[in-house]
Parts: C-alpha cells; structure tokens; sequence
C-alpha cells in the first residue's frame, strides 16, 4: 500500500513539475494520470499480460480511491455556502443553466458513443456485466 | 446541555479535527441513506454529506475558511485518485483503442453541447456575463474548472460549486437517462459521465464496472483538453 502511494503521489508531483516547467494548461494530477497509463502500458507491451502489469498493491489503491471518490469531493462541495450571495441572486439562471446543460451533454455524449461504437462493429456489451475487472 | 456542548466544541472547533471527522461521518451518513432506499440515485451520498455539513457549519457559525482547513485533507486525495484513474484505463486499453473514433465524435459533440447550452441558458434568462462564463467549464474536472473560469472572468469558486452540483445531477439522473434512451453500453454510460459530469459523476459508475471507469477517465481527461480550448473562445466571443 504504500509503494502504491508512493507511486501515485510521486507522479502527481512529476505532473505538477511539467506543468509548470512547460505550461501546461492541464492540472498535474491529469497529467501523472496519463504518465501512469502511459508507464503501465509499456509494461504490459514489454512483456506481461494488461492484467499483471498492474503490481497488485496499486490495483488495490487504485481501486480503493476509485470506488470512495465522492468523499473526496465533499470539501470542495461545501465551499458553494460562500457563493450563497450570487445563487439567491441569480438562482433561476443557474439552476436552469447547470440542469440542461449537465443533462444535454450526457444524452449527446452518451447518445453518439453509443451509436458510433455500434456502427463500427466494435465489440458491444450488454449492460449487466461483472463489476470492476 | 447546549453550554456544555459548547465549551466542549469551542475550543475543538479551531483544530482540524473536528471538521475533517465531520466530513467523513457526514459521507458514511450518506452512503447509510442510500442504502436504506435500496440504492436510490437521488440518495446520492455526496449531496447529503454536502447539505449535512452546510447545515452546521451555519449552526455553528463557522466560515468556509476554517472548515477547509480541516477537510483540505480529504480534499488532498483528490490529485492520488485522479492519478489512479489511469490503473482502469490501462487495465481496458484494448476496448478504448477499437472504439477511438467513437470516443473522438462523441467527446466532441458532447463536450461543446454541455459548454454552449450552459452559458446560453443562463444568458436567455438574463443572468450576468460572470456567471454565465462561470457555467461554461463547469463540466471538467474541478481544476481545470477553477482555473479556466479565473482566465475567462469567471467566478472561480461558483465554477468549482457548478462542477460539483453538475456532477451530482450527473450522477442522479445519468444511468436512468442513459438507459431510457436505450444506451446499454457501459462505454458510452462511462463517457457521458466523465464528459459531463467529471469526477463526482465517475464515483458514481466507476465502482460498477471498470470498463466504465476506463471510458469515465478518458472523458474526464479528453474533456478537460478540449474545453480549455473551447472556452476561451467563448469568452472572445462574447466582449464584456
């Protein structure tokens, strides 16, 4: 467990450096994100199978973070009590504004990958499926 | 009973104890509600815990300011978790690769829908040019989010609100929509909501099935991407 934090805090960190050092105008979490996907994928092309190029102990974190991310998200959620003054102000707007665009881009996003996919052949799945491989 | 409340809280309230305890009691609350309706969408934990916390830190007249100095920690984990997402993706590298084009129209047509119609409707109803620039990069993940609204004229901390309300719509509505619109594919439920509901909608798929993670980061990642290019057009566009 700790070599795996080690490992995603190390390229958090490394994301956070590039970002500054060449101007990225992507957060450094994203950018380790990538860098991590790119590091595990050349392991799994240098040899092992995509399933054993992930060590066990950061599959465990990953997942672990993963499956409680909306925990994460709380702090950052409670600071709209300081926006208080805007949101009575101009509530309808917003209320308005964050429900259709929030719902029109999920139905398009969702609507075009799924067509798109299917017109392409590539292989469909059925929603029930087994949770995280 | 309330004095001795008080005297207890007083002192306690100035250390970020308390309110880092609070934010994760205020989370397990709302996992315990969502169970107990059988799993609801509208249950949603992150929405409770949000309301649970408002509601005392007005009670107890704290500022955000202090609260967040407790809960920062929780609020850390964030960058290792948005790290992690790339364990999904590489694990299904394989179905991302075939469905590429896919990703690439749907991102596209998804991406600008939830940027333009934001900043539309809030135009349409008469808000002001701040916060309808607030609304437009609402749908990244919340970094990016915060500084595209700094860089555009936004209102950066109603940008960060936005993109966690938006999420939690998201994450309420998104599979029963997705579903009535007889999309049955956990790639295309994992893109829509990484493109349009970022992380807090991800938290909500990403548990069911790893091939919805997978397509969950690429959004939140290909998103975050292309509205950093889009917005400040928008802005452009739009002379304050």
């Amino acid at each position: 467990m700790p070599s795996a934090f080690a490992i995603l805090v190390g390229l958090q960190l490394v994301g956070e450096v590039l970002r500054q050092t060449l101007h990225l105008p992507l957060p450094g979490p994203l950018i380790g994100m990538v860098l991590l996907t790119v590091l595990l994928v050349a392991r799994g092309s240098a040899g092992a199978a995509a399933q054993r190029a992930v060590p066990p102990p950061l599959l465990k974190a990953a997942n672990a973070l993963i499956a409680n991310m909306g925990l994460l998200f709380v702090p950052a959620g409670v600071g709209i009590i300081a926006e208080l003054g805007v949101l009575q102000q101009e509530w309808l707007p917003i209320l308005a504004g964050l429900l259709v665009s929030t719902v029109l881009g999920l139905a398009v996003t969702g609507l075009v990958m799924h067509h798109v996919s299917r017109v392409a052949g590539a292989g469909r799945r059925a929603l029930p499926e087994a949770a995280a491989e | 009973m309330g004095h001795v409340l008080l005297a207890v809280w007083q002192p306690l309230g100035m250390t970020p104890l308390p309110w880092l305890a609070v934010s994760i009691a205020a989370y397990v609350f709302g996992q315990m509600v969502q169970r107990l309706c059988k799993g609801a969408p509208l249950a949603n934990p992150v929405l409770i815990a949000i309301l649970v916390v408002c509601v005392l830190l007005e009670a107890t007249h704290t500022p955000y300011a202090r609260y967040f100095a407790g809960a920062q920690f929780i609020n850390f984990l964030l960058g290792p978790a948005t790290v992690a997402l790339a364990v999904p993706l590489a694990l299904n590298l394989n179905h991302v690769r075939r469905s590429l084009p896919g990703v690439g129209l749907a991102l596209l047509a998804g991406s600008l829908t939830s940027a333009l119609s934001g900043v539309a409707v809030v135009a349409w109803l008469g808000g002001g040019r701040a916060v309808a620039l607030s609304m437009a990069p609402k749908a990244v993940t919340t970094p990016i989010a915060l500084s595209l609204s700094q860089e555009v004229g936004g209102l950066p901390a109603l940008t960060a609100a936005l993109a966690i309300a938006g999420g939690i719509i998201a994450a309420i509505v998104g599979q029963t929509m997705l579903r009535w619109l007889r999309v049955d594919d956990w790639r295309a439920h994992g893109l829509a909501a990484g493109v349009a509901g970022s992380g807090v909608a991800a938290a909500q798929v990403a548990p069911l099935s790893g091939l919805a993670a997978a397509f969950a980061a690429l959004g939140i990642g290909l998103n975050g991407l292309l509205t950093a290019a889009v917005v400040p057009l928008v802005a452009l566009l739009w002379p304050g």
